[in-house]
């Protein structure tokens, strides 16, 4: 990162907090020889970053701020009892999981009933390794980050069958078998979308693509709207978030793998799904909206502020999906996943690759092209999406139900005590 | 590097010590009396069906549909495992890198196209 004014490398330089953390560290290692400073640095970056942000920002924004803002969605308040607005929701709902009285069925195998919270948890502390805050506020700067982050992130669906098989129940197992079956669908339109990021950016490393962003001042959203519309659906499939939480459809089956769990074993699975979808949120922030970096801003301003800030928003796009899309039936996302977003994913691939190839040979890498592809690319995302749908026989003059409006039904009237009614 | 990937193991055992933490905390709970003992009664302790009793055994067969699932994805994401080397030496390779591509990707589009027409897609 280069520094264009004031002192750097100091550690009251906040702009960038790996200074801060490497004067801890350099302290330490001059207190104490040997290894001491070598395992405390991956402690450090467990505390500012899991401790510090990620889990605060899992209880404020993922249990309070989501009900609260789908409830407004929904035209109703969300948790508002406990505290303030409800600032005391999370706390509650701690203090409610650890004090609760945990049931283990008797037919349930326990070692792996309770080995599969644990695991749940491993790697969605794990992934927070990769994510770059800031050019230089990594845990661990990998080259082959990205790579990495798909590998740990697939963990959790054996994980979640390893808890529906054990316990004997039938709900748990067809929730598990769900999972599985769309985990592994989804993660081919998934990989296939990523890609083509690689393809053009030419690095597998998270903060790699970062700096290339940053270089050519321009986001892979726009130069790449098919895959950032892609991965976006599937990782929702991927995380469970509702439109397509299948696996927990409590409409159908029970609570899904989760519905002999209870306690804290259940308070792990709940939070750490709000864990996966802020990662996963992280993962979006830096692969498609430039990371850490602001087009130069980010030499002013503590890049890691431009960071969390992309995350929050792409994290609303989770809560928005969430709160206003019905669920989908499991042949619906089947034939999503396999006939509509797979060949789209495909198309991408082709797209990129073409343009990369005539970009460096015939072009000479010159900057200016970006943006005539990401313009052509926004255009050919909209042909795609739209003759692939009438490909596979959507019409949308076919389509006989429309959703009622809260307008059409006579509009949102606010509920207010009768006058004469008093309590 | 490889200093680097330390710093994950590291991590490894930190993100298993943290959920053990959370559960042996709240074993603990329950012998300073805030939480109470788990229940053996037969009725709650049975599986949960909706108030129903489970008929037969419950870690059934999986559906021929999954078995379907998991061939697909074996042809494909093995596949995209390939590409990932690919797509990193495409800068070099060019015009050449181009060309096997886009011939590798058209064999499994062949077996895709396959699949589909067999109706391994359609969930019936």
């Amino acid at each position: 990162m280069k520094q264009p004014f004031l002192v750097s490398d100091k550690w009251y330089d906040i702009r960038d907090l790996s200074n801060l953390s490497n004067e801890i560290l350099h302290q330490v290692d001059r207190a104490l020889p040997g290894e001491a400073a070598y395992i405390l640095s991956p402690l450090l970056g467990f505390v500012f970053v899991f401790l510090l942000f990620v889990l605060p920002t899992q209880l404020y924004l993922g249990v309070l701020g989501e009900r609260k803002i789908i409830g407004r969605m929904q035209s109703r308040y969300g948790p508002n009892r406990t505290g303030k607005f409800g600032v005391l929701q999370p706390i509650a709902d701690a203090a409610k999981l650890l004090t609760k009285e945990a049931l283990t069925p008797r037919y349930a195998d326990k070692t792996i009933m309770y080995l599969a919270p644990v695991l749940f948890v491993m790697p969605a502390v794990m992934v927070w390794a990769v994510i770059p805050f800031g050019p230089e506020m990594i845990i661990a700067d990998i080259p082959n980050s990205l790579v990495y982050y798909l590998a740990v992130s697939s963990v959790p669906t054996l994980v979640i069958f390893m808890g529906g098989w054990s316990h004997n129940n039938k709900y748990s197992l067809f929730g598990a078998i769900r999972i599985v079956a769309m985990g592994v669908s989804y993660e081919v339109p998934l990989v296939m979308a990523l890609l083509g990021v690689v393809v053009m950016t030419g690095s597998l490393s998270l903060n790699g693509i970062v700096f290339w962003q940053d270089a050519f001042d321009i986001w892979l959203v726009a130069l790449q709207p098919l895959a950032f519309a892609i991965f976006f659906i599937c990782v929702s499939a991927e995380l469970n978030r509702t439109p397509v939480d299948i696996a927990e459809a409590e409409s159908e089956l029970g609570s899904g793998y989760l519905t002999e769990y209870s306690g804290m074993k259940w308070g792990l699975f709940y939070g750490m799904d709000i864990a996966y979808a802020l990662a996963a949120s992280a993962l979006g922030a830096t692969i498609f909206f430039g990371g850490w970096s602001f087009f130069g801003l980010q030499d002013w301003v503590p890049s890691w502020l431009f960071f969390i800030g992309k995350l929050y928003a792409f994290y609303f796009l989770f809560i928005w999906t969430r709160g206003t899309l019905p669920r989908l039936r499991i042949d619906q996302l089947m034939a999503f996943c396999w006939k509509y977003l797979f060949p789209l994913a495909l198309f991408n691939l082709f797209i990129v690759a073409t343009e990369r190839v005539i970009w460096t040979d015939g072009l000479d890498g010159e900057k200016g092209f970006v943006y005539i592809f990401a313009a052509a690319n926004i255009l050919a995302t909209i042909v795609l999406v739209v003759t692939w749908a009438r490909f596979l026989g959507y019409r949308p003059e076919n389509q006989t139900t429309k959703p009622r409006l809260v307008n059409e039904a006579g509009g949102y009237v606010p509920v207010t005590p009768a006058s004469g009614e008093g309590r | 590097m490889l200093h680097e990937y330390g710093h994950i193991g590291i991590l490894l055992i930190i993100a298993l010590l943290f959920p053990m933490g959370a559960l042996v905390t709240s074993w603990a709970f329950r012998y300073v009396g805030v939480r109470p003992f788990a229940s053996q009664d037969p009725v709650k302790t049975d599986i949960y069906e909706c108030g129903v009793r489970t008929e037969g055994p419950t870690q059934v067969q999986f559906n021929f549909r999954f078995y379907y699932v998991a061939l697909l994805f074996v042809l494909f994401d093995v596949e995209i495992i390939f590409l990932f080397p690919w797509a990193l030496v495409f800068d070099d390779l060019g015009w050449a890198a181009y060309g096997k591509g886009l011939l590798f990707i058209a064999t499994f589009i062949v077996g895709g196209i396959y699949a589909w027409r067999k109706r391994a897609l359609e969930w019936r």
